[in-house]
């Protein structure tokens, strides 16, 4: 939660004031009530004290700036500022925590400069949540299969945001390198579309009965599963299990001139966090229950924000669930997480007129995606892998007859 | 009115009297049980590792080494010395010398942060009792709240080769050999019976080691071992793999030792002979029946990951539980343990114990070896760098040995580190602090290593792994 600091009301008779000295800098922890920055006036020096714990994200007007009666002078970040990782550090403060101390070891301080990271993006897995070569090596990696789901919004490297101002009446143009992260994720994504033969077949779903179900049991099932709470993405795993299960060339993988079927499910989801989107990968999804389901996706979902994801957290993977619904994609393409041969798109549930029995009736539909690589998956295979997805949630009692 | 104690040790060697000390600074109202008690009858503390292991055996195979340059490597320098002999009793008083130092400095500790001394056998009673078995045969029950049972571990024996005063000698013994034997034989080819094995060749012995197993140092990494193997040849161990020993006759100052080997019997007669195949937990006395602990398969006590035993509230450390049996390693398990007892989170990384070996050059470890991520199935990366490359090592005139490193091919981190050489053991340091932090080798290889410095090897290394060292030819990528 920001917070404007602002300079003090002047007396009367004082029209203005100078910043005399910043105590504090951004990035740098501060408590309740200490003080910040001191600002001269004619008559007296006034102090400026922090109004909670947390960090000061930028300053507005420097040392030796004139600052009027109330003007903002800086912005404060609320939060414990304490912990190394959290989002609360300054944006340009780079790899330097409240003590000044570097939080990434030298490997990974070469990375994140190569790639114009900051550290704050970076969820960090070594000791005291420092963040270590492979932390950045793996948020790289994940980064591409990000893009494609994040269809809606735009998430441009903090780094590389150029404002071209354009005067009117002027044909400017601004030449500006891409950086490093987004080569890389322009080159994982040309890659991707260029091996595979890579194509989407479109389905949709009738949420109604999943909603349903949910809306009966979900009081039943936090009681009995010690809190963890019944959402969709667990009806959504489960399914897309039972179908990888009838259709093992969606489960498989291409490995030069093999193909490798894969006797298990393991399912990566897209979790979104502060510090940008992660595909941590469920183990053995068939051996799953539900609330399992869901109490693993809120673990890694809560270790995603926390930093804790590790590398390992998020290799292998045999089929990936992506949700472009949660920023309010209505339909999208998504692309091809490799080695996968196929990606469950998921969207946003919107209530369409639907023709039921001749009669006209508004259900909660969602379109969803099933984006998959020709070289592994005949058209069939895909498009029915997909229609049994859309049945086993339109009727979850199937998954549970098996049929 | 029984004695009350917040925490209870039993036991005052490496993991005992940390973990004591460590509990009294917490705050906790402590007391530390100790039986040992030398020849006048005084209580002594630091157990096997301050008395009869670490410390002593170190102090030996310095006074030893510093004989051998002397004697053998002085002269290259262009020192020149008359006849350099050594006088074996004063020897011993330095290391005995040195042992009181240690052991006093720990009565010390104990006062200075008011933990009481308990001297007996203690045994751990059903109800978080603690009965002390005093030399007089008296018994004193104290209360505890908490137990931490650090009973440590004796030298197993092998019925083919029962102690004998003077002759068949354990650790214990050897340590206090007032002559040079002109024949030594060691049975087992481990630690121990390296480390004694080396100060007697250096001082002139016939040394002569059996080891019934065929592969030689079958925990290290492979090339460590056969590097070792190599060089201790060299210095006069003559070792024999695969060789059973069936049994021993003392004839009068001497001993017969029959052993069996692929060639068939053998046998050869020595004038000391060191039993050095092992050590087992010591529970003789220790547990109650009832008292609610248990024991593994193995005989250790056993425990989960923070030392708990099957009774709540007490607690086991080093050599008496599973793991490496190691000081170091029972010292921070004691520490654990008070701060788990005090209401801290603590953990311990299992991962990251280094491992010695005292002989000269000395071997060290920390991590995983070739052999055993190679039965993982994990993709690795090695880099090697010789001493014999290094300036420092050059101008010390010791080469002999490497370091090795180990990563991991796709993640670049760490994974494990073998180094041979005269300073292996303070070298592995470096090494243990890379993996703890979760380093990758380009974190090595970025790090500034001072030069001229042996250290510098690790540094080689890490740039070996990338096939990119500098100061030797890099091998092409396989």
């Amino acid at each position: 939660m920001s917070i404007e600091i602002k300079a003090p009301t002047f007396p009367e008779s004082v029209a203005d004031g100078t910043v005399a000295t910043w105590h504090k800098q951004p990035g740098e922890a501060v408590a309740r009530d200490e003080l910040i920055v001191d600002i001269e006036t004619d008559k007296v020096v006034l102090e400026v004290v922090a109004p909670a714990d947390g960090v000061i994200q930028s300053i507005v007007k420097g040392e030796g700036d004139t600052v009027l009666s109330d003007e903002v002078i800086a912005i404060f970040v609320e939060g414990a500022a304490g912990s190394a990782p959290s989002a609360d550090e300054a944006p340009a403060a780079a790899s330097v925590d409240a003590d000044g101390d570097a939080i990434a070891g030298p490997a990974a301080r070469k990375l994140l400069e190569e790639n114009n990271l900051d550290a704050a993006q970076v969820p960090g897995s070594g000791k005291g949540g420092r963040i270590t070569k492979e932390d950045v090596v793996n948020f790289l990696k994940n980064k591409p299969a990000a893009a494609p789901a994040a269809a809606a919004a735009t998430p441009a490297p903090k780094a590389a945001q150029v404002a071209v101002s354009v005067a009117p009446g002027e044909r400017v143009e601004k030449r500006v390198p891409m950086t490093r992260l987004r080569a890389t994720i322009a080159k994982r994504l040309v890659e991707a579309q260029q091996s595979a033969a890579m194509l989407t077949t479109y389905n949709e779903v009738n949420m109604k009965p999943v909603m349903e179900l949910r809306k009966q049991y979900k009081d039943l099932f936090e009681k009995t599963h010690n809190g963890t709470r019944l959402g969709f993405m667990s009806f959504f795993v489960k399914a897309a299990t039972e179908a990888l299960k009838r259709f093992p060339a969606v489960n498989a993988s291409i490995d030069g001139n093999d193909i490798v079927y894969h006797g298990y499910q393991d399912i990566g989801v897209a979790v979104s966090t502060e510090r940008g989107l992660m595909v941590p990968v469920l183990r053995d999804t068939d051996a799953m229950s539900l609330a399992d389901i869901e109490a693993n996706i809120a673990d890694l979902g809560a270790r995603g924000r926390d930093g804790k994801l590790g590398i390992a957290d998020m290799q292998g993977g045999t089929f990936t669930i992506t949700n472009g619904g949660v920023f309010g994609s209505l339909m999208s393409t998504p692309i091809l997480n490799p080695p996968q041969t196929a990606i469950l798109g998921m969207h946003k549930i919107q209530e369409r007129p639907m023709a039921v029995n001749g009669q006209v009736v508004i259900l909660p539909m969602m379109y969803l995606a099933v984006s998959y690589d020709h070289r592994m998956i005949d058209g069939k295979d895909a498009v029915q892998f997909l229609v049994t997805i859309k049945d086993l949630l339109e009727d979850p009692a199937r998954m549970l007859l098996d049929v | 009115m029984s004695q009350k104690f917040d925490v209870v040790v039993i036991g005052a060697g490496p993991g005992g009297y940390v973990a004591a000390i460590r509990a009294a600074q917490l705050g906790m109202k402590t007391a530390c049980v100790e039986k040992w008690v030398d020849d006048k009858g005084a209580t002594v503390l630091g157990g096997t590792c301050l008395n009869v292991g670490c410390i002593p055996s170190k102090a030996l195979l310095d006074s030893t080494y510093k004989y051998h340059m002397a004697h053998a490597e002085f002269e290259i320098h262009g020192i020149k010395t008359g006849e350099v002999s050594m006088d074996v009793p004063a020897m011993v008083a330095r290391k005995d010398q040195i042992v009181k130092n240690l052991t006093g400095g720990i009565t010390g500790l104990f006062k200075a942060n008011g933990v009481t001394l308990l001297s007996g056998k203690g045994k751990v009673l059903a109800g978080k009792k603690v009965e002390v078995t005093k030399a007089d045969g008296s018994t004193e029950t104290v209360d505890a709240d908490n137990i931490i049972v650090a009973a440590g571990s004796v030298p197993v024996n092998i019925p083919p080769a029962p102690l004998v005063d003077d002759l068949i000698l354990d650790n214990e013994g050897a340590l206090n050999i007032s002559a040079t034997p002109k024949r030594l034989g060691v049975i087992g080819a481990g630690v121990i019976g390296l480390e004694m094995g080396s100060v007697w060749a250096r001082l002139g012995s016939e040394v002569t080691v059996l080891e019934a197993m065929e592969e030689f140092l079958p925990f290290a990494d492979k090339e460590v071992a056969k590097e070792a193997q190599k060089l201790l040849g060299k210095q006069g161990l003559d070792i024999k793999l695969g060789a059973r020993v069936t049994g021993t006759e003392v004839k009068g100052k001497t001993v017969k030792v029959q052993y069996t080997d692929a060639s068939g019997e053998q046998e050869i007669v020595v004038d000391k002979l060191i039993v050095a195949v092992g050590r087992r937990p010591y529970t003789e006395g220790l547990l109650a029946a009832d008292c609610g602990v248990e024991l593994d398969e193995r005989g250790f006590i056993s425990v989960d990951g923070q030392c708990r035993t099957s009774m709540p509230g007490v607690y086991a450390i080093g050599d008496v539980v599973r793991g490496p049996m190691l000081a170091h390693k029972a010292s921070e398990e004691g520490i654990m343990v008070a701060d788990i007892i005090h209401g801290h989170k603590a953990q311990m990384n299992y991962d990251c114990i280094p491992g010695i070996i005292y002989t000269h050059p000395e071997l060290a470890w920390v991590g995983k070896n070739e052999q055993q991520l190679k039965a993982e199935g994990v993709k690795i990366k090695v880099g090697k760098f010789p001493f014999a490359a290094s300036g420092r090592a050059m101008a010390s005139q010791d080469t002999d040995g490497f370091v090795k490193l180990i990563a991991c091919e796709e993640t670049d981190r760490v994974l494990g580190c073998h180094i041979v050489g005269g300073l292996a053991s303070e070298l592995i340091a470096q090494a243990v602090i890379a993996m703890e932090f979760g380093s990758s080798v380009e974190d090595l290889q970025l790090t500034i290593f001072a030069h001229p410095t042996v250290s510098e090897a690790v540094h080689e290394a890490a740039l070996a792994c990338d096939g990119h060292a500098i100061h030797v030819a890099n091998r092409k990528k396989r």
